[in-house]
């Protein structure tokens, strides 16, 4: 037990932090992920915690709060990718925003003497991402993005799934597509200090296509999602104290393991209800 | 006038061994990625594209644990998650999550194979995988980088019929006796091939610039295939060179004697074609827009 | 059919210009409670743009729609509309219900909460469309048909006065495309509400269809079907010399230099001389 659960696990302050923040990261990143699984931007997802390291790196030089350059840098990637996005191909669109953000975050790396280590953490998670201050906005904009995603849900899912019948129902359709892409932006910046840039997507696709397989109704796979994400977070955060491993790969193997065993299970259900009907 | 000449291009661009080698290899990657980016383009693949480098990073980042030659790994890893992508994504179905997924996971491990070798040698050896640097690369290997580029060309040209029409329309394709899923997973290959070369120069996570910049900027000038694929393989080759001179030259910038990365500034000019050719007027390409859209079309 | 009473959709000399491009020019429908009609014509002709104008959604140059005697408005619940398809991946956790339930409220902000009267509306509407089936399995893994049935009742839960429908039967083989022709029409003409579906192929609307409005060439005919699919009058609308030809209780128009079957432009052969084609 005492392997599993180091000394310290719980009582060390940043532990604190770093559970607190985990948690407030993991549920919002499991609803708003709910809708990039629906919406099919796991690119998106994939793309904006890493124009959002660039920020990181930027404010790392100019000695700020990462978070703030985090933040900056994902809302603009996201305004960006809706501006940009709107003629022209998407992903191609998203592609170079990336390159863009990734470019600037590569200069910023070897300007600033954090090359190495400060961006390994960013870039990978570690226990001690998350200070005190950093909390606090956590928090903050975690509590925006629930009431944002709550606010948006109906129009959000209506303009998802019927995106012409919302529009011609009043939805001001670019107007959510855009405001879903600063919430993504958003959601995935605060995730990188305990996660990483490169895998913050992880929880954002991981647990919603996990609890897509085990039910079919949108409120209970977006609670679902939610929760294995918490759960993926939490288990990671132990293990990353108990190894020293990056946080970033136990979210990844615990996500992809989630999915398996959900895959598993519905297929199983599935020939279940093939061999009931006959 | 030689101050302005060296204004441009700082003293011994020339003639420094390393540097003409890097120019040599960075641009037959150039071409190459600019090639293969037009159909990536194309097929709407920027993602799968993209995510090939990601995932070759991990097998770089295993190669350092092993010992082996960065290359190695990129290129196996690229290889293999190319085939992982392509088989998982026609079972799922649904392409972008499973490329999000496969993606993941491998670079969950790519990120505990970077702990440990940050752990065993130094710490700018992840670096180096995620952000490349073409002045650093082992000229042993140069023959071996520019072989497997034009292997990828002779596939793409061989491709290059079946490609465009299963790209267009598979059903067609499949009708007309098209082995559309060989065709897809071949190029599957070649992608990888383009990425895997151009994460040497760029790093694992910049060489998507390289793929999709040049081509995207091509598809907007032009709507036929040929003349695409020329744009695409010119503004690579102009956006690698200007950016290797910069950063050759940035030596002699602030902060003195660090020098600006060289993905920077290949990524700053090919953004900064794509940016141009989206001003170009709609009105003179716009004769021409459909063909590329719809080379074939059904009957 | 006898329409008794005030049209409730009226388009009033409607033309939409792109730039110097003339769409659709003087359009006039008058459209009655109850009514089915069949917007038809060939690709491009503005058929999609007409729609959009009754929408709301854009902007006519010229003329003016009016919903019982007022100014239509982008947004307004009195029009349905039901769009062509989805596209949704098999495992999408959405409901046949939680789509339809969309139509109720998908516009305003915030959570739809739970409650009686919402589940028996939406239980009301699969029940008119025959969806009760399979309201509860997951809208991606559902046929083509049965996708499209849930998309009507979505449109109806609004309680709109006009449904418009685009291209609802294209993706449809004729079966499903002849009972989605006469779903509608029988829970449409229940509720008196007037619909306007979009067709390529008009054959499956002629059981119920009470008008049509034809466009070709930017103008419009409308009328009873017999009156307007007429060698005639399509010949003069086009401008050149179609044919309608009657077989088996079918209509087929043939068109243009030796077509055989549907509408064929007479092909410009000169202008493709010595036109350069690209290379594949
Ligand atoms: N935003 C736009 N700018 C310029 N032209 C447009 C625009 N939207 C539509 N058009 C043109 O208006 C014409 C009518 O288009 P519309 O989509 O209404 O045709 P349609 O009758 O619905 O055709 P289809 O049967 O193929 O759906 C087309 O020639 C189209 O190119
Ligand atoms: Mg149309």
């Amino acid at each position: 037990m005492t392997t599993l659960f180091a000394p310290g696990l719980f009582t060390q302050p940043f532990m604190l932090n770093a559970f607190l923040s985990g948690t407030l990261v993991a549920a919002v990143s499991g609803l708003v992920g709910f809708f990039v699984v629906i919406r099919g931007s796991a690119f998106v997802a994939h793309a904006l915690p890493r124009i959002g390291f660039a920020g990181a790196a930027g404010a790392v030089l100019v000695n700020i709060n990462p978070m703030f350059g985090l933040v900056a840098f994902a809302l603009a990637g996201a305004v960006t990718m809706g501006g940009l996005g709107k003629k022209g191909q998407h992903d191609v669109v998203i592609a170079l925003t990336l390159v863009a953000g990734l470019g600037t975050g590569a200069l910023f790396l070897k300007l600033s003497n954090t090359y190495a280590a400060g961006a390994y953490a960013l870039l990978f998670g570690q226990l001690v991402g998350v200070s005190r201050a950093q909390l606090y906005t956590t928090i903050a904009i975690a509590a925006v993005c629930f009431v944002v995603v709550a606010l948006l849900y109906r129009p959000l899912l209506f303009a998802s799934v019927t995106r012409e019948s919302a529009h011609a129902r009043g939805v001001r359709v670019g107007a959510v597509d855009l405001l879903f892409l600063v919430v993504i932006g958003v959601a995935t910046a605060i995730t990188v200090p305990v996660v990483g840039a490169l895998l913050s997507f992880s929880l954002m696709i991981g647990p919603p296509a996990t609890a897509a397989h085990l039910t079919h109704r949108p409120g209970r796979a977006m609670a679902l999602a939610a929760i294995i994400s918490v759960i993926t977070v939490w288990i990671a955060l132990v293990l990353g104290y108990d190894t020293a491993w990056p946080i970033g790969f136990f979210v990844a193997a615990l996500s992809a393991a989630f999915y398996g065993g959900a895959h598993l299970v519905s297929a199983v259900r599935r020939g279940g209800e093939a061999v009931s009907s006959l | 006038m030689s101050g302005t000449w060296h204004f441009i291009l700082a003293p011994g661009f020339f003639a420094n061994h390393e540097v003409v080698n890097a120019l040599w290899v960075s641009t037959a990657i150039a071409i190459v990625s600019g090639l293969v980016g037009v159909f990536v383009i194309v097929r709407g693949q920027s993602f799968a594209g993209h995510a090939l480098t990601d995932l070759g990073a991990t097998g770089a980042s295993g190669a350092v644990m092993l010992g082996a030659n960065v290359w190695y790994g990129f290129l196996s890893f690229g290889l293999l998650a190319g085939a992982g992508m392509e088989g998982l994504g026609s079972r799922i179905r649904n392409r972008d999550v499973a490329t999000g997924l496969v993606l993941s996971f491998a670079m969950g491990l790519g990120a505990l194979f970077l702990y440990i070798d940050t752990q065993q040698a130094n710490a700018t050896v992840s670096m180096l995988v995620l952000f490349g640097s073409v002045f650093v690369f082992n000229p042993a290997l140069t023959p071996l980088v520019i072989a497997v580029g034009m292997a990828a060309l002779v596939l793409l040209a061989i491709l290059y019929r079946p490609l465009l029409l299963s790209s267009v329309s598979p059903t067609l394709a499949e009708a007309r006796g098209v082995p559309v899923r060989w065709v897809s997973m071949l190029f599957m290959f070649v992608m990888a091939a383009a990425v895997e070369d151009g994460a040497l120069v760029l790093g694992a996570l910049l060489s998507t610039a390289l793929l999709i910049g040049p081509a995207a900027t091509a598809v907007r000038l032009t709507a036929r295939p040929g003349r695409a694929l020329v744009w695409s393989a010119a503004v690579a080759v102009i956006a690698t060179w200007a950016g290797i001179v910069c950063s050759y030259d940035s030596y002699y910038w602030p902060p003195y004697g660090r020098g600006w990365p060289v993905s920077f500034f290949i990524a700053v000019f090919v953004l900064l074609f794509y940016l141009a050719a989206r001003f170009v007027p709609e009105r003179s390409r716009a004769v021409e827009r459909p063909s590329l859209q719809q080379e074939v079309k059904v009957p | 059919m006898d329409v008794i009473g005030q049209p409730v959709l009226q388009l009033h000399q409607i033309s939409v210009r792109y730039g110097d491009r003339r769409i659709l020019e003087d359009i006039d429908v008058d459209v009655f409670p109850g009514e089915f009609i069949g917007l038809i014509g060939p690709n491009g002709a503005g058929k999609t743009t007409l729609l959009r104008v009754i929408l709301g959604m854009l902007a006519p140059s010229t003329g003016q729609v009016t919903l019982a005697g007022k100014p239509t408005r982008h947004g307004s619940q009195q029009i349905g509309y039901v769009p062509q398809k989805i596209h949704l991946e098999p495992d999408t956790p959405l409901r046949g219900r939680d789509l339809v339930g969309l139509g109720i409220d998908g516009h305003r902000w915030g959570m739809p909460l739970p409650n009686r009267s919402r589940r028996q509306k939406i239980d009301e509407a699969l029940c008119a469309v025959n969806a009760t089936r399979f309201a509860d399995a997951p809208v991606g893994r559902l046929s083509g048909g049965e996708q499209q049935r849930l998309l009507i009742a979505q449109a109806l839960l609004s309680d709109p006065k006009v449904m418009l429908l685009d291209e609802p039967l294209s993706n449809l083989d004729i079966r499903s495309a002849y009972e989605v022709v006469h779903l509608v029409s029988e829970v449409a003409k229940s509720r008196g509400i007037a619909v306007m579906m979009v067709a390529h192929d008009m054959n499956p609307l002629l059981p119920v269809m009470d008008k049509v409005v034809y466009i070709a060439n930017g103008k419009a005919v409308t009328g009873r079907v017999e009156d307007v699919i007429r060698s005639e009058v399509l010949s003069t609308l086009y401008g050149y010399e179609v044919e309608v030809l009657r077989v088996r209780n079918r209509i087929i128009v043939v068109g243009g230099e030796g077509g055989e079957y549907g509408l064929l432009e007479p092909s410009d052969r000169s202008r493709c001389a010595g036109e350069e084609v690209a290379a594949p």
